[in-house]
């Protein structure tokens, strides 16, 4: 063993006031993105299970509810509820990408690497950052494989290329935004495991007191606002109505985000996005020692 | 004008227990300092506030020149640190690794790429370059991490218990590299259980203990200080040890200590050669045979229990004379930081290491766990 420090480069002069550029931020995310995609590639076990609860809970609802949840416009009619349910599934899909990003960030909090991490002249945020653009590729390629097993059981885009790549783009945004409740889920807890379950648990109301799998006309009154003011079930129309996927007579419930579903979605996203983006770098600064 | 690592006036406490309590250090530029202390007496601690990891309660640090506290940012940029645990990635390969480590020093990507071959070479990882880093040994990846710790050739270097965990063979390499590395002019801080690592490697040695530097100076000022030489000598018979214990308690300078299991004594002595023959003549008059005799100057071994008198602690509770019986008082680790699962790198706690230059005394590591 032998080294050679002369031929050893050092690094470039840090910027004036050593303040860190928005290009830089980006750059030191894309590095740990790529580093968090060769760990998924490796560990391809996280992203098998990923996609068996979606595929599960597509067979499921198809086949089991399919033909006794009656829709508004359809009425009783099973190859209607799978048009119906997919933008559920997809937006309840996207949304368990919190769970990954959530143990991936705990389990980089208790080893060693994120010392490495946070004694290195990189962007502050970066660390979280390259982990949520990482579980976007994911959740992207989970996305695919679902709308593949969907189209096997009889779901179908109705209203052209362009409707629906703006729907799969609205559901990346919304997976995108909840990666970074995960991230602030994985920097509260103490171990991976806590982390998983902390970042699924709640999804489980979230998803349910939703339009997702049941018309909010369906449900108790006091609780249709809950589900129509649910920043999920905005999403879910959204992409339902984007796919054409909703029946011909259907007429949506006569509240604002029901009404103007695209933009509720994206102003929900970004909404999350910004609150728990500020909260979890601020938490990652903080977490010292 | 203050060295590339300065501090003054640390402290920093985690709840009751003061992890640093003022401590002040000035490394001239191309120098080694090796903070020496047991396990818990803040150097961790130490390394983490220097490394922009921790901030201090109070007192102030400079590394390169610059603040650590109010110029983290740049201070990073001057700055390589292998800590105790291996901060390296087990899903990527060490290519990889390094790679990654450079880009996020903001070295272009192909810079990054080079300089990684080019460390995967220099550390004897070349051929496991491409192999993921769970399917390293403890000693390649601390290799590794070292490796990653030198990508830009930082001015000033932090090592954290550099050879906690290794194998001889891995620590005597590690112990060149870090030589080679500061005869570039590198200046180092570098912590260790092991006296006889920081005699090695350090141009000067801060003892710390409870958050506090109680000694420092060069290895031969710390040795001078402890005064005079060490009479040692090994007993053949065991039922002869206690006559041999009362000529050296005797002949000697304060109560001989014994390392009962390999029939070892040692004494403070300051009577030099001249001692030694009496002590000699002494035990020829009584046919106790001895195995080994020899006078010694102190090691930092003894410097460190008669400076910090926890063999004084351990030997009230043993029994035994003043010596080396606790040159080894286990002392918990837990109050440096969190506890971070199990880690294989750890040596086990009975295992002799370097800097043990008496055989291992017999360790009893719930006995001084108190210490947090």
């Amino acid at each position: 063993m032998s080294i050679d420090t002369r031929r050893a480069p050092s690094p470039p002069p840090a910027p004036a006031g050593g303040r860190i550029t928005l290009r830089q931020n980006l750059r030191d995310s894309l590095v740990v993105a790529k580093r968090n995609l060769l760990r998924m590639l490796r560990i391809p076990e996280t992203v098998v299970f990923g996609l068996i609860q979606p595929i599960m809970f597509v067979v499921l609802f198809a086949y089991v509810f399919g033909g006794s949840i009656s829709i508004p416009g359809a009425g009783l009619s099973a190859s209607a509820y799978r048009e119906f349910l997919m933008g559920g599934i997809f937006a309840q899909t996207v949304t368990f990408a919190t769970a990954g990003a959530a143990a991936g960030i705990a389990e980089d909090m208790q080893k060693g690497i994120i010392d490495r991490f946070r004694s290195l002249p990189m962007a502050r945020g970066a660390v979280l950052t390259g982990r949520t653009f990482a579980d976007l590729a994911q959740t992207a390629v989970i996305l695919v494989v679902l709308a593949v097993v969907a189209f096997l059981v009889g779901w179908r885009i109705h209203d052209g290329p362009l409707s629906a790549l703006a729907a799969f783009g609205l559901l990346l945004l919304l997976g995108y935004a909840f990666t970074w409740i995960g991230a602030l889920i994985g920097l509260s807890v103490r171990t991976p495991e806590a982390a998983t379950s902390g970042g699924l648990v709640w999804l489980f109301p979230l998803t349910f007191i939703s339009v997702a799998f049941v018309p909010s006309e369906n449900m108790p009154g006091w609780l249709q606002p809950v589900a129509e003011w649910n920043p999920f079930s905005a999403t879910v129309l959204a992409v339902r109505d984007l796919f054409g996927n909703l029946p011909p007579d259907y007429r949506a419930p006569d509240v604002w985000p029901m009404q103007h579903p695209a933009l509720a979605s994206v102003l929900w996203s970004v909404l999350i996005i910004a609150i728990f983006r500020t909260l979890a770098v601020r938490k990652y600064q903080r977490a010292t020692g | 004008m203050p060295g590339a690592i300065y501090a003054e006036g640390l402290v920093k406490t985690f709840g009751d227990v003061r992890a640093l309590d003022g401590v002040d250090f000035d490394v001239p530029e191309g120098t080694v300092l090796g903070l020496l202390g047991p396990n818990g007496a803040g150097k961790t601690t130490a390394v983490r506030v220097l490394t922009t990891l921790l901030r201090a309660d109070s007192g102030r640090a400079e590394v390169a020149g610059l603040d650590v506290a109010t110029q983290p940012n740049e201070v990073r940029r001057a700055i390589g640190l292998s800590g105790q645990f291996a901060a390296v990635d087990d899903y990527l390969t060490g290519r990889e690794n390094l790679q990654m480590v450079g880009q996020l020093y903001q070295l272009p990507a192909r810079e990054a790429k080079a300089r990684a071959g080019d460390l995967l070479e220099r550390f004897n990882l070349a051929d496991a370059g491409d192999r993921t880093a769970r399917t390293y040994s403890g000693g390649m990846r601390r290799r590794l991490d070292l490796a990653a710790s030198l990508v830009v050739s930082p001015p000033v270097m932090f090592m954290d218990e550099p050879t906690t965990g290794l194998d001889p063979h891995n620590r005597q390499a590690l112990w060149e590299l870090i030589k080679e590395l500061v005869a570039g002019g590198t200046t180092l801080l570098l912590t260790t259980q092991y006296l006889e690592e920081a005699d090695h490697l350090a141009d000067t040695i801060a003892v710390v203990d409870h958050g506090q530097v109680i000694a420092r100076g060069t290895s031969d000022e710390l040795k001078t200080r402890s005064g005079g030489d060490v009479i040692e000598l090994v007993v053949h018979d065991r039922e002869r040890i206690p006559e041999a214990q009362d000529i050296l308690r005797r002949l000697g300078e304060g109560e001989p200590g014994l390392v009962a299991h390999t029939r070892r004594l040692t004494v403070p002595a300051t009577g030099g050669a001249k001692l030694l023959a009496e002590v000699i003549r002494e035990l020829d008059g009584r046919a106790i045979e001895i195995d080994d005799i020899g006078l010694r100057r102190p090691t930092l071994d003894d410097v460190f229990i008669s400076l910090t008198g926890h063999s004084a602690e351990f030997d009230e509770l043993n029994g035994a004379g003043n010596g080396n019986g606790g040159r080894d008082g286990g002392r918990d680790d837990g109050r440096e930081k969190p506890p971070r699962g199990p880690d294989p790198g750890r040596p086990d706690p009975g295992s002799p290491g370097p800097g043990r230059t008496g055989e291992g005394p017999v360790r009893d590591d719930g006995r001084e766990g108190g210490a947090a």
